[in-house]
């Protein structure tokens, strides 16, 4: 018995321990002289990994009495994590060496966090969920204030801390009433319980564990610390809070719904609704006032969260395909627009001001290309990538009878296009200005620039074919 | 009147007004000491109820570790407590506001709570004959292996977290070099010089 469980959490066992090892390797052998080679061992790892869980086993195991799901959501979701987490550890491996942020331990807490996120989206379990929460979230808390020389990065740090412990506690105190109501944390066991009617105190529970999700999620109105902490934090850092943790949380906040109240849809469809309408217009409208760039991806993160949340909204199979899709899109567009705000120098210092982007195309006429592709995609603008996950997600909402919810995505998503434009209409017609950005750029990072840009044109033709994979993804979620 | 409900009010009594000492007395080593008196009689309590592994565990911890931390901090910082009692007023209704919101969680839990149907079945039965350090262990080595063996990687991320945010390694200081000592040959660390009279080096 416990070697089948073991079996099953194989790949989460081979992360930690390799995270184990190379600390003790770092510490034992020339500590921070080691942390370029760590960066990409375990960028490795993950990418190794992601293959392992991607073509290995097929269909649905279980271990330790049901605490740890094995399922194609599961596995769906891991690769996302895994593949993008590599992404963005290998982006940040310039930057942080310019600034003397690379530490060896850094690659490592990204290793670590990636266990815990590993363990969010197939829990099975909410002590599962919890533990797996905040082994993630503890190890982004640390690497928020990476910089610990800097105000803003402890700022961050601190900031995101308490508002992280803050929104535990909401979705602790959600689900000690879910276990009052129910008698298990099983999931299996809380939906059998909800199976006949909800009490009050069940439904208090629910709206909790919601509010607690929503935080992770960064959805509105628990997104204020999103823009403090992506402003403060590293940009590296701060490339990878908009990416793994991000799919980590909506997979998890996935299960959490579906797994465990999936047979009272009706209850949370209204919140997350809610959620979604406003996370989408808050989104939309304060990134317009934006004039740092990492300021305005935060926004524009909530917005996209909100969208995320609309497939969810819909409460069916196909609504949690649209967003796994979305999401999918969603981390590929980031890994480009990330790699091109840490390519932002002026005299060898990094800068974040949309206005240092004035007449960038005439310097640089390839990679404004590329970033116009990747803005015009965030937006939405079809034919690129990211009107297709927009279209997935309206449909979904659309087909569940929320057409209203369709209509505010629509319009929100022409309000969010007024700033991704802005950035385009800076490097193209934008007024002249004497000291340019530099114009060099590390190979890493104009590779994946030039590549995910290129993936925003050739993906309109099947989507890299992940519409299959997220289809069968949510068909073992939702039955 | 029997014994074990004599011993269960003595506890209560004294649990309590430790409690209340704590926050009211003037000088704040009493404050500690007034707390240490609230932990044990609370571990007195969970004797009561046949929960001697968390009373003991309670009497180590929180007495033995904790209790004994904060007597550390108050005797060594120079904090101004006068000062912060004077807030003290300041925070009085918010505090009213989560006393009050405390007694409603009560009045839902033993008033109005609903449980699913059989959810008594699915609570965890009580152990038995079985004492509860073997219980515990059963369920915490056993039966929850994975969530015990995540909790240890998030401490693991503490440590790491707490050395990566503090620790700063000065370069500006001599550091001794313990290999280097022993490897010292006295030949060649002294020189001779035959120096002339009424000359200089």
């Amino acid at each position: 018995m416990i070697s089948s469980d073991i079996q099953t959490v194989l790949p989460e066992i081979s992360l930690a321990v390799f995270a184990m090892l190379a600390l003790l390797a770092g510490v034992y052998n020339g500590k921070d002289k080691t942390a370029p080679m760590m960066v990409w061992l375990t960028s490795g790892m993950f990418v190794l990994l992601a293959a392992w869980i991607g073509y290995g086993g097929e269909g649905t195991t279980t271990a330790f009495g049901g605490m740890f799901v094995n399922d194609g959501f599961a596995r769906f979701a891991k690769v996302t994590i895994l593949l993008s987490a590599a992404a963005v550890l290998l982006m940040s491996q310039d930057y942080m060496t310019k600034l003397g942020l690379l530490r060896f331990e850094y690659p490592l807490l990204v290793a670590l966090s990636v266990v815990g996120m590993m363990f969010m989206v197939s829990a099975g379990d909410l002590m599962a969920l919890y533990m797996g929460l905040e082994l993630q979230s503890l190890a982004l808390y640390v690497v928020a204030s990476l910089r610990r020389d800097s105000v803003k990065s402890t700022e961050a740090g601190l900031k995101y801390f308490v508002l992280g412990a803050l929104s535990s506690g909401l979705l602790l105190y959600g689900a000690s009433l879910t276990y009052g109501f129910a008698g298990t944390t099983l999931f299996s066991g809380i939906i059998a319980a909800a199976d006949g009617g909800v009490s009050l105190g069940m439904l208090f529970g629910v709206v909790f564990m919601l509010a607690g999700l929503a935080f992770k999620v960064s959805a509105a109105p628990f997104h204020m610390w999103t823009p403090d902490v992506y402003e403060g934090s590293p940009t590296p850092v701060t490339a990878f809070f908009a990416t793994a943790p991000k799919v980590a949380a909506m997979a998890m906040f996935a299960r959490v719904v579906h797994d465990a109240f999936g047979g009272i849809v009706g209850e949370w469809q209204q919140i997350i609704a809610f959620l979604s309408v406003l996370s989408m217009f808050l989104g939309a409208i304060a990134a317009i006032g934006q004039t740092n760039i990492k300021r305005l991806m935060a926004y524009s993160s909530i917005a996209h969260m909100g969208f995320a949340l609309m497939g969810l909204a819909a409460g069916t199979a196909f609504g949690v395909q649209a967003m796994l899709i979305y999401m999918a899109i969603y981390v590929t567009m980031n890994i480009g627009t990330f790699a091109f705000i840490l390519s932002m120098e002026r005299d060898g210092r990094p800068v974040t001001n949309i206005a240092s982007l004035n007449q960038y195309a005439k310097t640089e006429p390839l990679k404004a290309l590329a970033v116009l592709l990747l803005m015009f995609s965030l937006a939405g603008v079809p034919p690129l990538v990211g009107f297709f996950g927009k279209f997935y997600v309206l449909r979904a909402a659309y087909d569940a009878g929320l057409a209203w919810l369709a209509v505010a995505g629509v319009v929100a998503s022409v309000i969010g296009a007024f700033y991704y434009l802005r950035i385009v209409f800076y490097m193209y017609f934008g007024a002249e200005q004497d000291d340019p950005l530099d114009r060099g750029m590390p190979p890493v990072l104009w590779g994946f620039l030039v590549v995910t840009a290129a993936m925003m044109l050739v993906g309109i033709v099947n989507l890299f074919g992940i519409e299959p994979l997220a289809q069968a993804a949510a068909a073992t979620l939702v039955n | 009147m029997t014994p074990i409900v004599i011993a269960f009010y003595l506890f209560a009594v004294s649990t309590i007004t430790g409690g209340l000492m704590t926050v009211v007395s003037r000088n704040p080593v009493h404050s500690v000491l007034w707390l240490i008196l609230s932990f044990l009689s609370s571990a007195g309590l969970f004797v009561l109820l046949g929960a001697e592994f968390v009373a003991m565990l309670l009497i180590i911890v929180y007495v033995g570790a904790v209790a004994v931390l904060f007597l550390f901090v108050v005797m060594m910082l120079d904090v101004d407590f006068a000062e912060l009692k004077a807030e003290m007023t300041r925070y009085m209704p918010l505090a009213l506001l989560i006393g009050v919101v405390i007694l409603m969680q009560f009045a839902l839990a033993f008033g109005a709570w609903d449980y699913s149907d059989g959810a008594a079945d699915r609570i965890a039965s009580p152990a038995g004959e079985i004492h509860n350090t073997k219980a515990l262990g059963l369920l915490i080595y056993d039966k929850y292996i994975m969530l015990f063996q995540l909790s240890g990687l998030i401490l693991l991320v503490a440590m790491i977290g707490a050395i990566v945010l503090t620790l700063r390694h000065r370069t500006d200081i001599k550091r001794q070099d313990i290999v280097g000592q022993m490897m010292r040959d006295p030949a060649k660390q002294m020189e001779l010089k035959d120096v002339k009279p009424g000359q200089g080096l």
